[in-house]
């Protein structure tokens, strides 16, 4: 399958040609497919938020390429422009970018970018707040009005109602409490699979990605280390545990069984994948 | 991004005899610098000051790379008087008129020693901003207007004010930057379109950036207030300042330097 998404030989280097200069992503090659929804893990400061802004044209790659469908997005100005709409990315903490007086036009600042017209925006702007979990009553307050919780929501709105074919959050979840914040991820996966849109979530939490994601990349050091499905990353445990990136409870837990002598599948990171492997390797099944 | 190149009144780490002075010498210098370059009058005493400017940087280690690329700012204002004077200053000795423009001698010499004033001016106040950390500069600041306590003038008050003030610049850069490209992910455009339409752009990016800005400063009135903090009344530092042989004898050469400029001045030199 064509990606949908992809950068060639990426290297971004901040402040170039100062004493300050520093290499935040360095010959990186990341794809992603149209549909699957897609999980990039790394610490704080590994590049993975250098990374995103790339792929809608925040950022402009030192050298390298970023193509969507194919095309360098940065092979002209118009072509930049129109990724960032088909490009949808929610920044960290997207709350702290509510400006308009109320959330229906706070929600209706991409679509209206995009030049649609009004009867267009207007059902947009429904259909993002209801993908984002707010309430109709909530469209005409005032976004200042709102929980912590819910002005976020109202900024993924803002960014879902761009209809973007790829979905990008940065730490979706951050400062949420746990209740509120797998409320967001449901609603995401609600989007994921009532839209088929490409969804790419950043997240330092493994537990988080493990659940939720069909392929994940972790990012260290501004390169790409590993990639593959959940299981095929967690072979790498130990690894992953040396970059600072913590596994799993329950891949932990096998990694030791098999450094103590036990032929068990360390890449486990469920419970009932677990249960399995331990019966695989006591031969019961 | 084109914020983050501005260098105004950034602190540069260093250790030279620059960097140990006293801060309140450093700016009582600079107040005489200042002065005495207003004092200037011709060729050779702009000369001096211009030694003694970069003697002073010399001795800073401050590369002269960065100051002339502090100047990228003010190049505008520089332009701008130099033409003004060119053309507004009446004189004997006309070079050339153009329609209701002349160019006169005495306009020559007047830009071209504006824009040496205007140029040292400000390089010599950016080696005071590179070679004192902006802690030092306010505590020198405040224990220099101390004798204004006595009018009732809140001093400390003011110092506090302002090195909050310092503090928060960078992170502020930090913020337009990310509240920018958050915006532009939503297809915000600054860049394009007539004066109306930029200002209409700045909306999106200036009311989150205020009310940041008030979080911010109410989180950290906060904070001060669990620290127990209530003005300067009683306060002790963890810096004490003082002055020391090399700053008596800075204080001294810059009287020296501002009284003789004053003299030559006068004299026409």
């Amino acid at each position: 399958m064509e990606p949908i998404i992809e950068t060639k030989g990426l290297t971004h280097i901040y402040s170039a040609g100062t004493p300050f200069q520093r290499a935040a992503l360095s010959d990186v090659d990341f794809s992603a497919y149209p549909g699957e929804y897609l999980g990039v893990i790394g610490h704080t400061g590994s590049g993975k938020s250098t990374l995103i802004q790339h792929l809608n044209g925040l950022l402009k790659p030192t050298s390298g390429q970023v193509l969507f469908q194919g095309t360098d997005i940065w092979s002209d100005p118009k072509t930049t422009r129109r990724t960032r709409f088909q490009v949808g990315l929610v920044f960290q903490y997207p709350e702290y970018q509510l400006f308009e007086e109320t959330v229906y036009k706070d929600i209706s600042f991409g679509p209206k970018n995009m030049g649609l017209d009004e009867g267009e925006v207007d059902r947009r702007v429904r259909q993002a707040a209801y993908f984002a979990g707010l309430r109709d009553d909530q469209l005409e307050k005032s976004p200042f009005e709102l929980s912590g919780g819910q002005k976020r929501r109202v900024a993924i709105a803002g960014v879902i109602a761009m209809e973007p074919k790829v979905l990008i959050l940065d730490e979706p979840t951050a400062g949420l409490d746990p209740a509120g914040a797998e409320e967001i991820l449901s609603n995401i996966r609600e989007y994921h699979q009532a839209r088929g849109a490409t969804v790419i979530l950043v997240s330092h939490s493994m537990e988080e990605m493990a659940r939720t994601a069909d392929r994940l990349v972790v990012v260290n050091d501004g390169t790409i280390p590993f990639r593959g499905t959940p299981r095929e990353v967690f072979q790498h445990g130990d690894r992953l545990e040396e970059m600072g990136l913590g596994v799993p409870q329950m891949t932990r837990v096998f990694h030791r069984l098999r450094a103590l002598g036990a032929a068990v599948d360390p890449s486990v990171y469920t419970v009932r994948q677990a249960a399995e492997a331990i019966l695989k390797a006591k031969g019961v099944r | 991004m084109a914020l983050k190149d501005i260098t105004l009144g950034q602190y540069f780490p260093g250790n030279s005899p620059v960097h140990r002075l006293d801060p309140r010498t450093k700016l009582i210098a600079v107040m005489l610098y200042i002065v005495a370059l207003f004092l200037c009058s011709f060729v050779v005493t702009y000369a001096l000051m211009f030694a003694v400017l970069c003697l002073c940087i010399a001795v800073s280690r401050v590369p002269a790379k960065s100051i002339v690329r502090g100047m990228k700012p003010v190049v505008f204002i520089v332009i701008f008087t130099a033409v003004l004077n060119l053309f507004y200053t009446p004189g004997q000795q006309v070079i050339f008129r153009l329609w209701v423009f002349q160019v006169t001698m005495e306009g020559v010499y007047s830009a071209f020693f504006m824009v040496i004033r205007i140029l040292m001016l400000i390089s010599g106040t950016f080696l005071l901003t590179y070679t004192t950390s902006p802690i030092l500069l306010t505590d020198g600041l405040e224990d220099l207007m101390n004798p204004l306590k006595k009018l009732r003038v809140p001093v400390h008050e003011l110092a506090m004010m302002m090195s909050i003030a310092l503090r928060f610049i960078p992170t502020l850069i930090e913020e337009t930057d990310k509240i920018m490209s958050a915006q532009r992910a939503r297809g915000a455009d600054f860049e394009s379109g007539g004066l109306a339409r930029r200002a209409k752009a700045l909306v999106p990016l200036l009311v989150p950036l205020f009310i940041s800005a008030f979080r911010r400063a109410d989180e950290l009135a906060v904070a001060m207030e669990c620290r127990c903090y209530h003005g300067g009344e009683g306060r002790t530092r963890l810096r004490q300042l003082k002055y020391r042989p090399a700053d008596y004898f800075t204080i001294a050469a810059a009287l020296i330097i501002t009284v003789a400029v004053g003299i030559m001045g006068r004299m026409g030199l």
